[in-house]
């Protein structure tokens, strides 16, 4: 039991980076980044060319999401930036539109083969958890996803910078007033998000198969993570991944059936009793 | 009536087709149709309310499962079709209540959620389903065996719709669903049930997207889950942002241009969706209104 549990919250990690870049993303930028799947790929692509180049995963781990980051930065500023003023679908579908652009180009790059890369030397052992093995990675997941926690936790809360952020998703107009130069924020918030989904992509990259159709699979269970624990609430993003984990982990065990469906039934749930998430603002 | 002698043009062009036109261009023709519907119905949601809806597959979906299930129980074909849609918008009616309760982004967010969910049922539900082989061999009865007879059967229902569509767009339900997508709050004062009204286009959109896929089924005698997934969600978004979502005709002729340039880029690559979102990036950047939408703005700008 105890090892389902483990297994479920390190699986949970990798949803709580992209929810968490997400809901960042939307609570500053007040825009829904569909991309953020194609972007948790492309992490994971880029760290595996960062692996095959330099031969060592702490290298990949670094190099893949910086990438992310630069990918992010020319959609922010080349692109994003040109339909603030538009309605909020058409922000939607521009990154929709980089959803089929990415996703068509990992393919035309690397094929639709499924890359398997190996778990590095230092993490490939095991720890016994009662009369269960449960691989040494899977701990460090779940340490990277508590570090990644606290630290933006401490980066919002006791920085200047984190103040800044923190009052302009409260309140765009009154930050702007103030005198906080929006445009630039925007970027690097949604730079830092890009970052986050890229390192959990680049994370996932020796356990999970790096497939072309990954960052689909992703988004949609980050939608899920963001509607339980409501949208632009980092808080929320981390219970609610944790949530679909555990769910997903004990569904495997006692209803192997609907285990796809299980994450959907608690969204509804929690929709019809808190419509605006467990930890969302109602909306006005 | 310049309105009229268009729809009526369109009808007799429509139901000439089989006349002059081989298997081959026939098929095509009704994929375009069916694909019309298909972007009619989202865009009783997009272009109408201001509403991005990324599950119509569901209801697609929806439509031709359930006509494929009553068909291979023996039931005729156009009862199938029928009940299929009325699935399809009980579907909808259901997935509805969950999603008109939000704004907009949530309302995007929920719509795909709740498609993919369909599409895990659809997935997993071999029993019924057939899981990821889906549906085969399903029969269209003796008369509408010939393809022409089929082609039109089911390209009248398609131009019923489009006319029940289009009468819908300026009716008091059309204008209460402009004036949510302009200023809910101020629609709301005014008195329009802002939920209801939603509800009732979200219903509505589902038993079109059902009734396009009601009549797939048949046409393609088989059924997969792939008419469940979310890119078949995001052929009626691009059908739509290419002929523009501001005018009721734009979904139409984005359907044919869609289908037409896609039949050309799969000669020349299998990354057709690479090149779709590469036009989807301009639209959006550039084109907002489309295709129609530009052509209007020229004549405008000569007359």
């Amino acid at each position: 039991m105890l090892f389902q549990g483990l297994v479920g919250l390190s699986e949970a990690m990798y949803l709580w980076l992209v929810a968490a870049g997400l809901s960042l993303i939307f609570g500053v930028l007040r825009v829904l980044n569909f991309a953020h799947g194609s972007l948790y790929m492309l992490g994971a692509y880029f760290a595996w060319i960062a692996f095959r180049i330099s031969g060592s995963f702490w290298v990949a781990l670094l190099l893949g999401p910086l990438l992310v980051c630069a990918v992010g930065w020319a959609m922010e500023f080349g692109f994003l930036r040109r339909v603030y003023g538009a309605p909020e679908p058409f922000q939607l579908l521009l990154t929709f539109a980089f959803v089929l652009i990415f996703d068509d180009l990992v393919k035309l790059v690397f094929g639709p083969v499924y890359q398997s890369p190996p778990t590095p030397a230092a993490l490939s052992g095991a720890v016994m958890i009662g009369r269960s093995v449960l691989p040494t990675y899977h701990l460090f997941i779940l340490a990277v996803g508590g570090l990644v926690g606290l630290g933006l936790w401490l980066f919002l809360e006791k920085t200047g910078v984190g103040l800044i952020i923190r009052a302009t998703a409260a309140d765009r107009e009154m930050a702007c007033a103030l005198g906080v130069r929006s445009s630039r924020l925007f970027t690097w918030v949604f730079v830092l998000g890009a970052w986050l989904a890229g390192l959990g992509g680049a994370l996932s990259m020796p356990v999970r198969a790096i497939s072309p159709g990954m960052g689909e699979f992703i988004i949609i269970e980050a939608f899920v993570v963001v509607v339980l624990g409501g949208l632009g609430s980092l808080r929320g993003a981390f219970l609610g991944a944790v949530l679909i984990g555990l769910l997903h982990a004990y569904g495997l065990v006692f209803m192997p059936v609907f285990e796809l469906a299980l994450g959907y039934v608690a969204m509804a749930a929690v929709l019809i009793v808190r419509p605006w998430g467990l930890f969302g603002v109602r909306e006005a | 009536m310049p309105r009229a002698a268009t729809g009526a043009i369109l009808t007799v062009a429509v139901l000439l087709v089989p006349l002059v036109a081989g298997p081959f261009l026939q098929y095509l023709v009704l994929n375009m149709l069916l694909l019309a519907l298909l972007a009619l119905s989202f865009n009783l949601l997009f272009g109408m309310t201001g509403l991005l809806s990324f599950g119509q597959g569901a209801f697609y979906a929806g439509g031709a499962y359930a006509a494929a299930l009553l068909l291979r129980a023996g039931l005729p074909l156009i009862p199938s079709i029928v009940l299929g849609s009325v699935f399809a918008a009980a579907l909808a009616a259901i997935i509805g209540a969950f999603c008109v309760r939000h704004t907009r982004i949530y309302f995007s967010m929920l719509t795909l959620a709740f498609g993919m969910l369909v599409y895990a049922v659809v997935w997993k539900w071999t029993d019924v389903t057939g899981g990821d082989d889906g549906l085969i061999g399903i029969p269209r009865g003796e008369f509408f065996a010939k393809p022409e007879r089929y082609y039109l059967l089911a390209a009248a229902l398609v131009l019923a719709s489009v006319a029940v569509l289009y009468r819908l767009s300026s009716s008091p339900l059309g204008l209460a669903l402009r004036a949510i997508r302009e200023n809910a709050e101020r629609a709301e004062f005014s008195g329009v049930a802002v939920r209801q009204t939603i509800f009732i286009a979200f219903v509505t959109a589902g038993f079109f997207a059902g009734l396009s896929g009601a009549l797939l089924a048949p046409l393609e005698q088989t059924v997969s889950p792939s008419t469940a997934h979310w890119t078949k969600s995001a052929e009626p978004v691009m059908a739509t942002l290419i002929g523009g979502p501001l005018t009721f005709a734009g979904p139409l002729v984005g359907a044919v241009v869609y289908l037409g340039l896609k039949e050309i880029i799969v000669r020349y690559t299998e990354y057709w969706l690479l090149v779709f979102g590469l036009v989807l990036l301009a639209m959006v950047l550039s084109f907002r209104g489309g295709l129609l939408g530009a052509a209007i703005a020229l004549w405008r700008r000569r007359a």
